[in-house]
């Protein structure tokens, strides 16, 4: 009965959803709406590195790189060669690249595929180590795909970058995606795989001693976790429209980093409250690069104080509230009912 | 290509690789202390050359003042992070304590944008470090010698202080067994805090040698010394000071003679040391001088 009432509830969320996004296609502002499809790809990357991160608990760094290369894939294959000619001014586009041009969902496919193909390949080295050492690896492969990517002025046109992207994302291909994704993710993780690597992240010479294969489990969540990232990438690209080599550093990673781990390690729904709280509360701290005043106190505005109070913050929930937002648990509709009731009874007592 | 051609990239190599030498032993050294990796060491060494470029501007201190106030502050600095951000998070499991070190290197990057501003400044060079001496077709700066001078005798003062001091056989000591040195009665907080001090002064003057000789600084000068001062300590076999150091000055010598022998590679070669990074740690995990790698 109860898994009837999950059924039915969210199918209607999910219904409910498309309903907002019809309304707001036509209704809300621009910046709404790139609100709108900033939070839902910052959703689909957070809880895709939270696969490898928080529920397979190998700790990388490496989004900035799978990211990267899915931006660049998915938009040097749908810009047509006409406007190619106007990016590659420096160094011609190398053939067959210059010529194709492919439609938007193939070349997200391909996006995906390649990243997940790359990851596949970085598997390899990458997890023969644990650890610190597996977090510094995947940096440097970060940092190694972003340095290729600033120099191969054939292919990615180095520092200049690409520009003049179509704007191809709406909110039905954002949303659409982290739909997808947020599913994919939630049935994998309930999964007999899903369960393998938590074993994993909690004890992985255990594990292995139960007969869980870790290097297989690992290499899995490391593709998927790439194929998420790699699409997302090109979403992005599609969105912003002129990517370049300073978009993917480090600092794309620390902010994913922030989101994962001030929603809770290890929690799909944690993941995705946290980045639509950090795509919001990104806009809202806006408010202290500029001047304000608190009461009779005129505070002027500091540019870059946003980045220092969301590096505070990391610190803070490390020493303080490790767990995050959601800790390990997930979002379920029984959990929610429980949550509606016991406010219901407070408040009932309370009135008493 | 000549062999003076040769020599010339030969000291080249040299001076980088004895910077990256310095800057790795005391990265090495926190993390064989501590089994904690500590990204922000590279931001910790942005700040010390702030310190002493502060200490120039707006005291007007003569550098050999200012450069020893500079690694003093930063010694404060790194004592403030020890207590502030990683004794917290000492008894949790390694990943929060690798969280906190990038969230502190983040919170120092963003912290030096806010508080200097982002646009490069030139770094003061003594007259002393800035002459050029000559010898056949090579030229130098003398402080290409300064530097494998400086790095060499704080490598000796780094082996004194762990080997022969009662400080360093407790350091030693906890990075064997942290707990059992706390039931030996050693106040294992003070000496990590000593211990952070002296990677921190020792990073500090890494980065017043580094400023030296590249004489722009700018609040992310730090991430790129940093990260290949680890490659070097993970070459020389992390935990061994030594062994950072002779790891710091194969990556420079690696680093320069592959930039001279295959010019058209130059703007890799930042690349390069991650891939010696990986291959290290795929083909010969414990480094030149080799010791066991740590789970």
């Amino acid at each position: 009965m109860d898994k009837v009432r999950d059924r039915i509830l969210s199918g209607f969320s999910v219904a409910g959803l498309f309903v907002f996004l019809y309304w707001a296609q036509g209704n809300a502002t621009e910046y709404q709406v790139r609100l709108l499809n900033n939070c839902a790809i910052f959703i689909t990357l957070a809880v895709s590195y939270n696969l490898i991160n928080g529920i397979c608990g190998q700790f990388s760094l490496e989004p900035n790189a799978f990211v990267a290369i899915g931006a660049y894939t998915s938009a040097l294959l749908t810009m047509t060669p006409a406007e190619k000619q106007l990016s590659f001014i420096i160094e011609p586009l190398v053939w067959p690249l210059n010529v194709i041009s492919f439609p938007f969902w193939l070349s997200l496919l391909v996006a995906g595929t390649v990243t997940a193909f790359l990851a596949l390949l970085m598997g390899f080295p990458v997890f023969r180590v644990r650890g610190d050492y597996l977090a510094i690896v995947t940096l440097g492969f970060g940092e190694v795909v972003r340095v290729v990517a600033n120099n191969l002025q054939s292919v990615t046109n180095g520092p200049l970058g690409l520009k003049g992207i179509a704007p191809y994302t709406n909110l039905w291909w954002s949303f659409g995606f982290m739909t997808l994704t947020l599913f994919f993710v939630h049935r994998l993780t309930g999964s007999s795989f899903g369960r393998a690597m938590k074993a994993i992240r909690e004890d992985e010479v255990a594990a292995e001693a139960m007969g869980v294969r870790s290097f297989r489990h690992k290499m899995m969540a490391f593709t998927v976790s790439g194929f998420f990232e790699g699409v997302a990438g090109g979403m992005l690209a599609h969105l912003i429209t002129t990517i370049s080599p300073v978009l993917f550093t480090f600092f794309l990673t620390f902010n994913l980093l922030i989101i994962i781990v001030v929603g809770g390690l290890g929690s799909t729904t944690g993941s995705a409250i946290a980045a639509v709280l950090f795509v919001l509360g990104g806009e809202a701290l806006r408010a202290v690069e500029e001047p304000f005043s608190v009461g009779p106190l005129q505070v002027p505005g500091i540019p870059g104080m946003r980045m220092v109070i969301f590096s505070l913050i990391l610190i803070v929930v490390m020493i303080f509230a490790r767990k995050g937002v959601m800790g390990r648990e997930e979002f379920s509709w029984q959990g929610l009912i429980n949550l509606i009731r016991g406010v219901q009874e407070s408040g009932v007592q309370g009135v008493k | 290509m000549t062999f003076s051609i040769f020599l010339q990239q030969l000291i080249n190599g040299v001076s980088l690789g004895s910077l990256y030498g310095l800057i790795a032993i005391g990265y090495t050294m926190v993390y064989g202390i501590l089994r904690l990796i500590n990204f922000a060491h590279g931001d910790v060494l942005m700040m010390g050359c702030y310190f002493a470029f502060y200490a120039i501007l707006i005291f007007s201190l003569p550098w050999w003042v200012s450069f020893p106030i500079g690694i003093f502050l930063t010694a404060l600095l790194g004592i403030a992070i020890d207590r502030g951000a990683y004794l917290p998070v000492r008894k949790a499991p390694r990943i929060s304590a690798l969280i906190t070190a990038i969230g502190v290197s983040f919170f120092l990057e963003n912290l030096g944008l806010v508080l200097f501003g982002g646009r490069p400044k030139p770094f003061h060079r003594p007259p002393v470090f800035g002459k050029v001496l000559e010898w056949g077709d090579i030229r130098f700066l003398t402080l290409s010698l300064w530097i494998p001078s400086i790095a060499f005798f704080s490598l000796l003062l780094l082996l004194w202080v762990v080997y022969r001091t009662r400080t360093g056989r407790a350091m030693r000591a906890i990075s064997r067994d942290m707990e059992t040195v706390r039931l030996m009665g050693v106040d294992v907080n003070r000496i990590t805090s000593i211990t952070f001090a002296l990677g921190s002064a020792l990073a500090a003057a890494g980065g017043i040698m580094w400023a030296l000789k590249f004489p722009q600084i700018d609040p992310y000068m730090g991430i790129i010394p940093g990260l290949k001062a680890f490659v070097a300590a993970v070459l020389g076999g992390i935990g061994n000071v030594l062994g950072a150091a002779l790891g710091g000055l194969l990556l420079g010598l690696v680093e320069i003679l592959l930039v001279a022998l295959m010019p058209s590679l130059a703007g890799y070669k930042d690349a390069f040391a991650f891939l010696i990074l990986i291959g290290i740690l795929l083909f010969k995990p414990t480094g030149i001088i080799g010791e066991k790698l740590p789970d």
